[in-house]
């Protein structure tokens, strides 16, 4: 994942060939593709959704919220992205950190592991956790032998969110590691801290921002997550039921009112952490 | 002579590239010793192993008769001063002067008298809760100084500290280190390429090459007594002049002549190194070792002059001469040229001679 | 003190320890988490013998769901090539007002989840939506049908080329395009000759990211198409309904498949972003 766009800068265009009639006309054939792509495609899809969700007031939220295991999906929801965004933070960190740091045989191809939960369908990692951890599989039956289940569990949910939010975090951690000036620690260590000391007062104040933002983008990930959830938590009402999957059944009831208020607010809560995300990781002026 | 640093042998090689070839010098207890060298001689290589964040693969680094080799940075109490300063960006002035004792779990008020103590000594006093980009170059440079200072270092280590300051900061700074180590006498270590600097600062000064020590003495040693070719050459400017030994002397060209030859061989090849303003202009033809050269050039310089001559051999040398002693010479002329204080080596070593312009023109 | 040297024999110390459990530790958590699932369903697809691919593969709606699927996921990819291309020129090029809010709205589709974007394509395009009188009185069918199914894809990839391109755009320059335009070149001749040059391993690594998200899209295309067997079943909706049904053999086997066309695709992203990288570095020095 590539950071985001930056401040324009101010600097003054030249005259002269730039502003002939045809480049004029390409560059506003240009402007107005993509104001239409940022229109059309993105600002009125969401209008709808706002619109449809609360064009009679409050009451299909109401209504949503007033559902069995609806409250219950959006507690589950909201906790298993907290603790995927706590675990994945700490480990993605220390992920990171080996790979920026740690040299060992097969680094590379860790590194490159690591993105896999980018290239694989959601869905295909749910089968997979169902093939590992299903109650058919030796090690599921193990599991399930000494009372962990996994499959139509929260375990399961879990295990799927930290596998497609890792990559978030290390992939955001890395390049502040990357940029981290080794001469600082050294400094630290000649004057007596030792590792454990340097990395706490030295290289974690610099690395919080990336560290904090890749937790949030897991969680805004997690709180959207359906094509994995859908096969390993088994969509047990009140128990294992996530609210995209609550939304998706509202669909499927032609309950779209009350599955366009429950989408506006969790759509709400993910774009209000990115804004705060981007914020965080936004890259600093090249000088 | 009280015994500071005892390096023995030290030996370090990167990969295939040996840096470092059995270096070995003593640093004495409160004075500072200069490491010279052109940049790839292996100094810092050297001074990063003396402070721990670099492993010798061979040698023994002792401090007043404590071995030091295999103590882990942390341990060794040794104060380092980056050539980038490498202040804590997400500390203020303060925090970071303090840092070392923070470390060592001093208590508040101890850290804050000492800090105090040392924002008083670099002079930063009114800028102890500013962050690192906030402060110029030169006081992020005191910063450093300070925060290595404050744990009572035995010994301080300074990689090409003023590196990378502006000409006028590095002056400066010069004066203010030489100031400040007469106050505290804290035994020290300074890496250097700049020649001036070592020979301005330093007690003694190791002379480094190609990973190897080419020669140590005091400032006054290595100028004026230079024992290898690349010494004569690095410190101070010289000029080259290639000839043949001929009875203790080096001739070249038709009758010229050089003396200092005695310690080498008749026949052989050799180099005489002399200094820009060694080379008199003298007016008396009848000694044997003034001879004609053609002026080239003249470039007046304010208070000297540098005179581009010509030998008839084609060999050239750069003179500096004060202006009142210059008189009339312009291009062209013939003058009556006496070298002194030839310093002969014989030409083994594969070195390219240094063009001695380039020289004068480093040292000014 | 003697005067011979001593030859080095240091202990490796506390702080390789501390190293060799976090090589460790990443090891571990990378195997249980990552690999060990890949592992899982090689396993449980393949574990009764190689003959169930060939079975899975006879079945006319596993084909059809593995064009459609290809289809798809080739329109997306070319759609946003063009347009997450033109966008990224756009707001880097012209710079944008309130390029804030702009980089906002187009990292919009990451923060939504595909259930929503299915609903938000209901709702524009389904019965009673804003647009299902234009599409209806000509006669075009936009939910339940393949259209639909390429709108949210487009919709939920585009990012992923735009994030991509936007950055190596910005560090390129405009140097050399001025340079091109004052030699007199076009517009276009200097956006094929000497941006798209430029921008190429970035573009290539944002292509190769729509295309394994496009691939591998669930929520949003299960909403709109109705997962019509044979006619708007997708791959991933196969293996839905496969499990639903109980056929897990062929499920298996096809999310199999998807993870194998994933993992080449993953290749070929991990060496675009690698020549990127390079690229960017050498751009530094």
């Amino acid at each position: 994942m590539s950071t985001t766009l930056q401040e324009p800068r101010t600097t003054a265009r030249p005259a002269g060939p730039s502003s002939r009639p045809g480049v004029r006309l390409g560059r506003l054939s240009l402007r107005a593709t993509a104001l239409l792509y940022l229109g059309l495609l993105i600002a009125l899809p969401l209008s709808a959704v706002v619109a449809k969700g609360f064009g009679r007031g409050l009451m299909p939220l109401r209504d949503a919220l007033a559902s069995p295991g609806a409250g219950e999906a959006i507690r589950l929801t909201l906790f298993t992205a907290a603790v995927t965004a706590i675990v994945n933070a700490v480990f993605g960190t220390m992920i990171a950190y080996v790979l920026v740091r740690v040299p060992f045989p097969g680094r590379s191809l860790v590194n490159a592991i690591v993105d896999l939960p980018f290239a694989i369908p959601t869905l295909v990692t749910g089968v997979m956790l169902v093939a590992l951890y299903g109650p058919t599989s030796p090690i599921g039956g193990f599991l399930e032998g000494i009372g962990i289940k996994v499959i139509f569990a929260q375990l399961g949910i879990l295990l799927a969110l930290l596998f497609i939010t890792l990559p978030l975090v290390v992939r955001t951690v890395q390049p502040v590691l990357l940029e981290l000036d080794p001469a600082e620690e050294e400094a630290a260590k000649s004057l007596g801290a030792g590792r454990w000391t340097t990395f706490r007062k030295v290289m974690l104040p610099a690395l919080r921002p990336a560290i904090t933002a890749g937790a949030l983008l897991a969680f805004a990930r997690s709180i959207g997550e359906f094509g994995s959830i859908v096969i390993v938590s088994g969509n047990i009402t009140g128990r294992t039921l996530t609210a995209p999957v609550f939304i998706f059944q509202l669909t499927q009831q032609f309950r779209p009112e009350e599955a366009a208020a429950v989408s506006t607010l969790l759509f709400a809560l993910s774009f209000s952490l990115v804004l705060i995300t981007e914020r965080l990781i936004r890259r600093r002026e090249a000088v | 002579m009280s015994v500071g640093i005892v390096i023995e042998n030290l030996n370090k090689t990167f990969g295939t590239f040996q840096a470092v070839t059995d270096v070995s010098f003593t640093a004495e207890d409160g004075k500072i010793t200069a490491l010279l060298g052109p940049s790839g001689s292996g100094k810092s290589t050297v001074l990063r192993m003396i402070a721990g964040l670099e492993r010798p693969d061979y040698g023994r680094i002792s401090l007043a008769g404590e071995e030091q080799t295999n103590k882990p940075v942390q341990e060794r109490r040794f104060g380092f001063v980056f050539q980038h300063y490498a202040l804590f960006r997400h500390m203020s002035v303060r925090q970071n002067i303090g840092f070392g004792l923070a470390v060592r779990k001093e208590s508040k008020e101890a850290i804050r008298a000492r800090v105090d103590e040392l924002l008083d000594l670099v002079q930063l006093v009114p800028f102890a809760e500013r962050y690192p980009d906030q402060l110029s170059g030169g006081q992020r440079q005191r910063v450093a100084l300070a925060r290595a200072l404050a744990p009572r270092p035995r010994v301080l280590l300074l990689d090409e500290p003023f590196g990378a300051l502006d000409a006028r900061v590095r002056q400066e700074l010069r004066r203010w280190l030489d100031d400040l180590h007469r106050e505290l006498g804290v035994t020290s270590l300074l890496v250097t390429h700049d020649q001036e600097e070592a020979l301005e600062l330093a007690n003694e000064v190791v002379v480094m090459h190609l990973g190897r020590v080419e020669q140590i003495g005091t400032p006054s040693e290595i100028y004026n007594h230079p024992t290898t070719p690349f010494v004569a050459g690095f410190v101070g400017a010289a000029n080259v002049i290639q000839g043949h030994v001929v009875n203790g002397e080096v001739r070249f060209g038709d009758h010229q002549v050089v003396r200092g030859a005695e310690h080498l061989d008749d026949g052989a090849a050799a180099q005489a190194y002399v200094r820009p303003h060694d080379v008199r202009l003298g007016a008396d033809r009848e000694s044997p070792l003034s001879f004609p050269a053609t002026v080239e050039r003249v470039s007046d310089l304010g208070w000297t002059s540098k005179l581009r001559l010509r030998f008839p051999d084609g060999q050239v040398v750069i003179a500096q001469i004060p202006n009142e002693e210059l008189g009339e010479i312009g291009d062209g002329d013939v003058v009556q040229v006496d070298l002194r204080n030839a310093k002969v080596f014989s030409p083994d070593a594969p070195e390219i001679a240094p063009d001695p312009e380039d020289q004068f023109a480093a040292t000014g | 003190m003697s005067a011979t040297p001593v030859a080095r024999s240091a202990p490796p110390g506390v702080e390789h320890r501390a190293r060799r459990w976090m090589v460790a530790g990443t090891l571990v958590y990378v195997g249980v988490l990552v690999v060990a699932p890949l592992v899982g369903i090689f396993w449980t697809a393949l574990g009764h013998g190689l003959g169930i691919v060939g079975q899975t593969f006879s079945r006319p709606d596993v084909r059809h769901a593995f064009v459609l699927t290809g289809v798809v996921a080739l329109i997306t990819v070319v759609v946003t090539t063009f347009l997450g291309t033109i966008v990224a020129l756009v707001l880097v090029r012209f710079r944008f007002i309130g390029s804030r809010v702009v980089s906002a709205i187009v990292d919009l589709p990451l923060a939504v989840s595909p259930v929503i974007v299915g609903l938000m394509a209901v709702l524009l395009f389904g019965r009673g939506g804003w647009f299902e009188p234009f599409f209806a009185s000509r006669g075009i069918q936009i939910i339940f049908a393949v259209p639909s199914m390429v709108l949210v894809t487009i919709f939920i990839c585009i990012p992923f080329v735009i994030r991509e391109v936007a950055p190596v755009l910005e560090e390129v320059g405009t140097g050399e395009e001025e340079a091109a335009r004052i030699v007199g070149a076009s517009s276009l001749q200097t956006f094929l000759r000497v941006t798209l040059p430029n921008i190429r391993w970035g573009l290539l690594y944002g292509v190769a990211l729509s295309a394994a998200r496009a691939l591998g899209e669930i929520g949003a295309v299960l909403i709109v198409s109705g997962a019509i067997q044979g006619r708007t079943e997708t791959a991933t909706l196969y293996v839905l309904r496969a499990l639903e049904e109980r056929q897990e053999a062929s499920g298996n086997v096809v999310a199999l498949t998807l993870a194998a066309i994933s993992i080449v695709l993953l290749v070929a992203i991990e060496a675009f972003k690698r020549r990127q990288e390079r690229i960017r570095e050498e751009r530094a020095a």
